[in-house]
């Protein structure tokens, strides 16, 4: 006897895949529309964005507008040209993750491979600091730095904002998972504490600390409420900060320059964007796999 | 190279659980010591004592002539294989070999030509420059003794360095293993709960059960003498037969039947002891065993029946077609072991 095998092609799961699509494509329309909008008022002229807002025209303004965007200063020094605030932005961007890096890993280090006296009563202590945000102790934040004279200084920026709960836990759930054996090899290779930490610990960590800059860049990035109280000066602004600076600009005749904004908007968010797709494998790696 | 003497060594750990008594014994210079005993029984405890991985409790730790037990790892002149290779994942082979050199400030060409040589004594050059995940479990198994090797140790310690293998490669790196030893003539610690490769590569094994030593000798004296029970139902595959029996005027019976033992100093009840293989089909015998089932080895037949009530298992060769039933059998010269009915230990 034959038998016979039939190939169906079932149309049930291309219509299913046809839907899939379709969700994610109109997710995807839906999160983009905004950047979208933003890119259609950075060709257009500052008076036709004001009368009629977002439209479906594409003017000629792209070029100009990316000029005064990125060379123009508004404040009376004209430091705080988009370049400028480019800059501090990424210093504050990178400053923030490496200082994040550093700093959780060293604390993870001690918590996870130094036989202490509360070691787990310390990690708690530093984890129950994620009900602390910044926002909540800003003030006495802000008087510190103030004493420490460091208002409108890349330290100000940044160190404050660096002790990090959320690098120690993941650091110190990514250490545990590190074999015994491997350690103990290396004590056995007269690996002392130091020469562990550089030699193996770091190395074997990449991918995770990859995940974590991404991470940590990104949410640098974003601060805003913290430069906005540090940086008084206009050559520390940072973007997140120095574009509502321009809009807010409606005093006197000028007009706000809605054009020169949304362009500053957009390079503002290129960055982490960039930096998110170049990363995205490293990125799922660290916190999926571990290759021990 | 150096002899290690460990002296009423004991680990108690911070649970209060003692996992290890109070054990001593010596290791003479280029000896190769098997530990073996059940999961669980304080083999790696003992072992990771030894490397100064965990404290000693209590007693006095030498190798060669000075006391360790407080000296750090690194500088106790050891090194150590363990179960899941633990080869540092992001670095060549060449570097995993060399790590412990560089720590130890030697200069790289030095530490270059004994990468070398322990490479080519153990067919790794082709794969210096590869990561610990591109190779084979034999492979990496290679590089960890080559970590071993390099750093010329005055004592080897091996922790279940072959479970994580195929039966095959197991049997090859086996004899590699002891080969390499002999060849470098250090001394040995080896951890199993493999009692086979225990027989196979000891000089002298090392029983233990439940944190104490239950015996040390050659793998003949321990598979020929048990000094317990233990020993004798632990080392050999399949075990010793032990069934109770009882000692009346000089006589040794197991329940009604009588073993060919007259003249016997004790008396009272016993646990007897017969190797399956010294039990030997004799029409002429005068012991009766029921046999009930048969098992196929290929190279061997092994029989397993009853006597006087009592499990029992006999070992023939392949060609000795035996079927279930009846069957009479005779005990080798010298066959049984003797052992106390409630302490189990051997009645001389
Ligand atoms: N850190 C510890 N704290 C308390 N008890 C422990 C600790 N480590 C091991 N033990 C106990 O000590 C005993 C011996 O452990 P050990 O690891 O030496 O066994 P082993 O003989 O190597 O067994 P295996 O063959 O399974 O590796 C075990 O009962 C174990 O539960
Ligand atoms: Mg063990």
């Amino acid at each position: 006897m034959k038998s016979e095998i039939k190939t169906y092609t079932r149309p049930q799961i291309k219509l299913l895949l046809i839907f899939d699509h379709g969700v994610l494509i109109l997710g995807a329309a839906f999160m983009i529309l905004p950047v979208l909008m933003l890119l259609q008022m950075t060709t257009m002229p500052d008076l036709f964005n004001m009368k009629t807002g977002p439209s479906l025209a594409i003017g000629d303004q792209l070029d100009d507008n990316f000029r005064k965007a990125m060379f123009e200063a508004d404040g009376f020094s004209g430091a705080n040209t988009g370049v400028r605030m480019l800059w501090n932005s990424m210093i504050l961007g990178l400053g923030f993750a490496a200082g994040k890096i550093v700093l959780g890993m060293m604390a993870a280090y001690a918590i996870v491979y130094f036989r202490m006296r509360f070691a787990t009563f310390a990690f708690w202590i530093i984890f129950t600091t994620l009900l602390l945000p910044l926002e909540v102790r800003i003030l006495p934040s802000y008087e510190i730095v103030q004493h420490l004279g460091m208002l409108n200084t890349y330290q100000g920026l940044i160190i404050p904002l660096i002790a990090s709960a959320t690098a120690t836990f993941f650091f110190r759930q990514y250490f545990r998972s590190i074999p015994e054996e491997l350690i103990e090899a290396a004590r056995i290779d007269g690996a002392g504490p130091f020469k562990f930490f550089v030699d193996i610990l770091v190395p074997l960590s990449q991918t995770m600390i990859a995940a974590m800059f991404i991470i940590m860049f990104v949410y640098g990035w974003n601060q805003y409420l913290w430069p906005t109280m540090i940086t008084t000066d206009e050559d520390m602004f940072t973007l997140v900060r120095g574009i509502k600076q321009i809009t807010q600009s409606l005093e006197g005749t000028s007009l706000p320059e809605y054009g020169r904004a949304n362009m500053l908007a957009l390079v503002a968010i290129l960055p982490p964007v960039l930096i998110v797709i170049f990363f995205q494998s490293w990125f799922v790696k660290g916190l999926t796999e571990s290759d021990k | 190279m150096a002899q290690v003497t460990l002296s009423e060594i004991t680990k108690v750990y911070p649970n209060g659980f003692t996992a290890v008594h109070p054990a001593s014994f010596d290791i003479p210079d280029g000896e190769f010591v098997v530990l073996v005993g059940p999961s669980g029984c304080g083999k790696s405890t003992m072992l990771r004592m030894i490397a100064g991985l965990e404290d000693i409790s209590q007693g006095d730790l030498n190798i060669g002539t000075r006391q360790v037990n407080n000296v750090d790892p690194a500088d106790r002149d050891i090194a150590m294989v363990f179960q899941n290779y633990a080869l540092y994942p992001h670095m060549s082979v060449r570097k995993n070999i060399g790590y412990g050199l560089k720590n130890r400030k030697i200069d790289k060409d030095e530490i270059d030509r004994k990468v070398r040589e322990a490479s080519t004594m153990l067919n790794l050059d082709d794969y210096l420059d590869r990561k610990p995940s591109q190779l084979s479990g034999g492979q990496r198994q290679r590089v960890a003794m080559g970590r071993a090797i390099v750093r010329d140790p005055a004592l080897f310690l091996f922790d279940e360095p072959l479970s994580n293998l195929d039966a095959k490669l197991r049997t090859q790196m086996r004899i590699e293993i002891k080969a390499l030893q002999r060849r470098l003539g250090v001394t040995a610690v080896y951890v199993t709960h493999d009692q086979v490769e225990a027989m196979t590569m000891a000089d002298r094994i090392i029983v233990m059960n439940e944190g104490r030593i239950e015996q040390i000798g050659t793998p003949v004296d321990v598979y020929n003498t048990p000094e317990t029970t233990f020993v004798a139902s632990f080392m050999g595959a399949p075990p010793m037969n032990l069934m109770a029996g009882n000692i009346a005027g000089g006589k040794l019976r197991v329940g009604e039947e009588p073993i060919a033992y007259d003249n016997l100093p004790h008396s009272g009840d016993v646990t007897i002891g017969i190797r399956p293989e010294d039990i030997v089909p004799d029409e002429r015998g005068d012991i009766t065993i029921d046999v009930t089932l048969v098992e196929e080895l290929g190279a061997h037949r092994l029989l397993h029946g009853t006597i006087a009530g009592q499990d029992i298992s006999i070992h023939v060769d392949k060609d000795n077609m035996i079927n279930t039933g009846a069957l009479r059998v005779s005990l080798k010269p010298n066959a049984v072991s003797l052992f106390d009915a409630i302490t189990g230990k051997r009645l001389t």
